[in-house]
């Protein structure tokens, strides 16, 4: 058939051809312009501005003070909280959210549809309201505290929030869903024949699910784990107001340097070595889980 | 270690529906048997039964004398070769197949020496450090089937394991099968829609329809002498003609006797016979009168296919229906394709004069 068609087109149109598949590729390459212009403008360029300005001190000259303050105290504590922080609401999201999204990913379509609302119902509320909510329920005379006494589990109410611990409660419950909805797309993708596979194999169910389900989640585990940590790194609002002032967050810094001391050079060196951080740390966390050797790397 | 196997009324109902309605059937030890239906026959649910994967609402399967239904899958001792072979895709190939010897605690150069061994018997033994996702179809299959017999189970489950595989690859798997089924000697069940695959490999076919055995029997059996029309059009391609059997057992096929071979005759009243391309000779209608072993039913020519091996012939009967008669491809059959629009006699032997019953 080649031969025909070779035959039927004199030695002329062979360039046509190839003219007409460049315009197609032109065509296509022209379409996502808009969206490398947008990423260009609103990220490259401020990046690269943040990254210019934190070498300029407050007069205006060329120096490395702003990474130097660095070593201060202040910014050393405030520098271990938000990685401890993190570290917890990262773990306790994977703890609370991985058997949710396993049974999300059992059930039939139906079941999993609706029990999905619940899920990402909590996107439908701005962040601030269910931080306010937590607020409510958590104080000294709050929801829980009222009923931990009324029950007599407790004599004297507990400090539940304005502390690191209604923090963390706070973001667990805010970064949970960035956790599951991962998590369950990735396990969705799993055949279950494969678990099948293993019982047949001689596995029991919890050995099948070590050996061959675990495994295969991994990249879901990978994208949840890294998008929740590093939302908990910048995160702001919620430790601002949960944390009653006694939690300071990297993010909490960056706003006072700019809003209460105006210093543009310190806020950007802060927010360049979150950035440096947070890249070292997907690198990292991609060694732990090794997704890119996770299908066909060998 | 192979396993004689009673499936006892064994009966499986989602909702209203019967999946599987009361099968009992008996597999030998060391047998292949092969279960054979159309799509949602209930064939596959029977083997998923066997694996433990569905467990049906009533019934028995025992194996060596024990009851195998009570058990959970890990504990059956069976393996199986699902339909897209279910690879662990986060293992290599000797990973694959080591994964049933790691469960059961075998020590670890016997684990190398048994899945070489395994993946010899497959001819993968090249493969061994290779990832499962840059083999091809066939290669995949094999490290299947060895994942499945590495741990010497007591019966091997094949579900529509070469219907992945392109044709010619699918029939050179299929003899492949039957020589180391040959060699190994364990109880299997072959699961397929493909008829051509189910005669080739199985000691005995389990024709499957709507959930029940519609008939159980060695491969040349049950092709020659099916006992319902839908056995006989389920296998091979079959025109059926309308005949009517006397209460002395005399059948008439369009008014006039119609010889049988000496078989059980079939109860009287309306039946049909079953007629295959491939039995049927072409005369002209002018030809010497027949040999009596023969029946002749007259019919009009009307085109020739060509296949390649074969020729068919299309013809139309007295009654309208249109029949396919295959002529191989040969130079001395070149005489016997009739033009079109030619009045040709179509003879059947006796004894491939095979009447069935109707099955509602």
């Amino acid at each position: 058939m080649s031969d025909a068609v070779t035959a039927a087109a004199p030695a002329g149109d062979t360039g046509l051809l190839a003219r007409a598949e460049r315009r197609e590729t032109i065509g296509l390459a022209l379409l996502t312009v808009p969206g490398f212009v947008v990423v260009a403008l609103l990220l490259l360029v401020p990046v690269g501005w943040l990254f210019a300005l934190s070498f300029v001190d407050k007069s205006g000259a060329l120096s490395f003070e702003n990474y130097l303050r660095m070593t201060e105290s202040v910014y050393v504590i405030t520098f271990v909280t938000t990685f401890q922080i993190s570290a917890i609401v990262t773990i306790g999201t994977i703890l609370l959210g991985y058997p949710v999204a396993y049974l999300l990913s059992q059930l039939n379509a139906r079941a999993a549809a609706i029990c999905m609302i619940f899920v990402i119902l909590p996107f439908w509320t701005s962040v601030l309201v269910r931080t306010y909510a937590w607020l409510v329920l958590l104080q000294r005379r709050g929801l829980v505290n009222s009923w931990l006494v009324g029950m007599g589990v407790i004599s004297e109410p507990i400090p539940l929030v304005n502390n690191f611990l209604g923090t963390v409660i706070g973001m667990l419950h805010v970064l949970l869903p960035f956790m599951i909805l991962p998590l369950y797309s990735s396990m969705k993708a799993i055949d279950p024949a494969y678990v099948k596979a293993a019982a047949n194999c001689g596995a029991s169910p919890l050995r099948a699910f070590w050996d061959v389900f675990f495994p295969l989640s991994r990249p879901g585990l990978f994208a949840g784990t890294v998008l929740v940590f590093i939302l908990c790194l910048g995160f702001y609002l919620t430790p601002a107001l949960l944390g009653g002032g006694r939690v300071s967050m990297w993010s909490m810094q960056i706003a006072t340097n700019v809003s209460t001391y105006s210093n543009w050079g310190a806020a950007s060196a802060l927010g360049v070595l979150l950035l440096v951080v947070t890249i070292v740390i997907l690198a990292l966390l991609n060694r732990v889980f090794r997704v890119d050797k996770l299908y066909g790397g060998r | 270690m192979n396993a004689h196997i009673s499936i006892r009324s064994v009966h499986k109902t989602y909702g209203s529906f019967d999946a599987l309605k009361q099968i009992s059937l008996d597999i030998a030890a060391g047998e292949f048997i092969t279960l054979l239906g159309p799509s949602g026959s209930g064939k596959t649910t029977l083997l998923q039964v066997l694996a433990g994967f569905v467990s049906p609402s009533s019934g028995s399967i025992l194996v060596g004398g024990e009851e195998l239904l009570t058990k959970p899958p890990h504990k059956r001792n069976i393996g199986m070769v699902f339909q897209n072979y279910a690879l662990f895709p986060h293992m290599n190939v000797f990973e694959n197949v080591a994964y049933p010897l790691k469960l059961r605690r075998v020590a670890k150069a016997e684990v190398e020496r048994r899945v070489r061994g395994a993946l010899d018997m497959v001819q993968l033994s090249q493969f061994i450090d290779r990832s499962v996702d840059r083999l091809s179809g066939g290669q995949r299959q094999r490290v299947a089937l060895a994942r499945a017999i590495v741990f010497e189970p007591q019966i091997l489950l094949m579900d529509e394991s070469l219907s992945a595989l392109d044709k010619k690859l699918r029939e050179q798997m299929q003899i492949e099968l039957r020589h180391l089924h040959e060699r190994l000697g364990t109880t299997t069940v072959f699961v397929t829609h493909d008829q051509r695959e189910a005669l080739t490999m199985s000691d005995r076919v389990a024709l499957i329809n709507k959930g029940a055995i519609i008939q159980v029997d060695r491969p040349r059996e049950i092709y020659e002498n099916p006992r319902t029309r839908f056995a006989a059009d389920f296998i091979g391609e079959t025109t059926f003609l309308p005949v009517e059997v006397a209460a002395d057992g005399g059948a008439l096929l369009y008014g006039e006797p119609l010889r049988l071979a000496d078989r059980a005759p079939p109860a009287a009243g309306r039946h049909w016979l079953a007629l295959r391309p491939e039995k049927i000779l072409i005369r002209p209608a002018d030809g010497a009168p027949s040999d009596p072993q023969i029946n002749a039913i007259p019919a009009t020519a009307r085109e020739t296919i060509f296949q390649g091996d074969s020729l068919l012939v299309i013809a139309d009967l007295p009654d309208g229906q249109t029949i396919a008669v295959r002529v191989v491809a040969q130079e001395r059959n070149r005489s016997l394709v009739p033009a079109p629009g030619q009045s040709i006699v179509l003879g059947v032997h006796a004894n491939d004069t095979v009447v069935v019953a109707g099955d509602e």
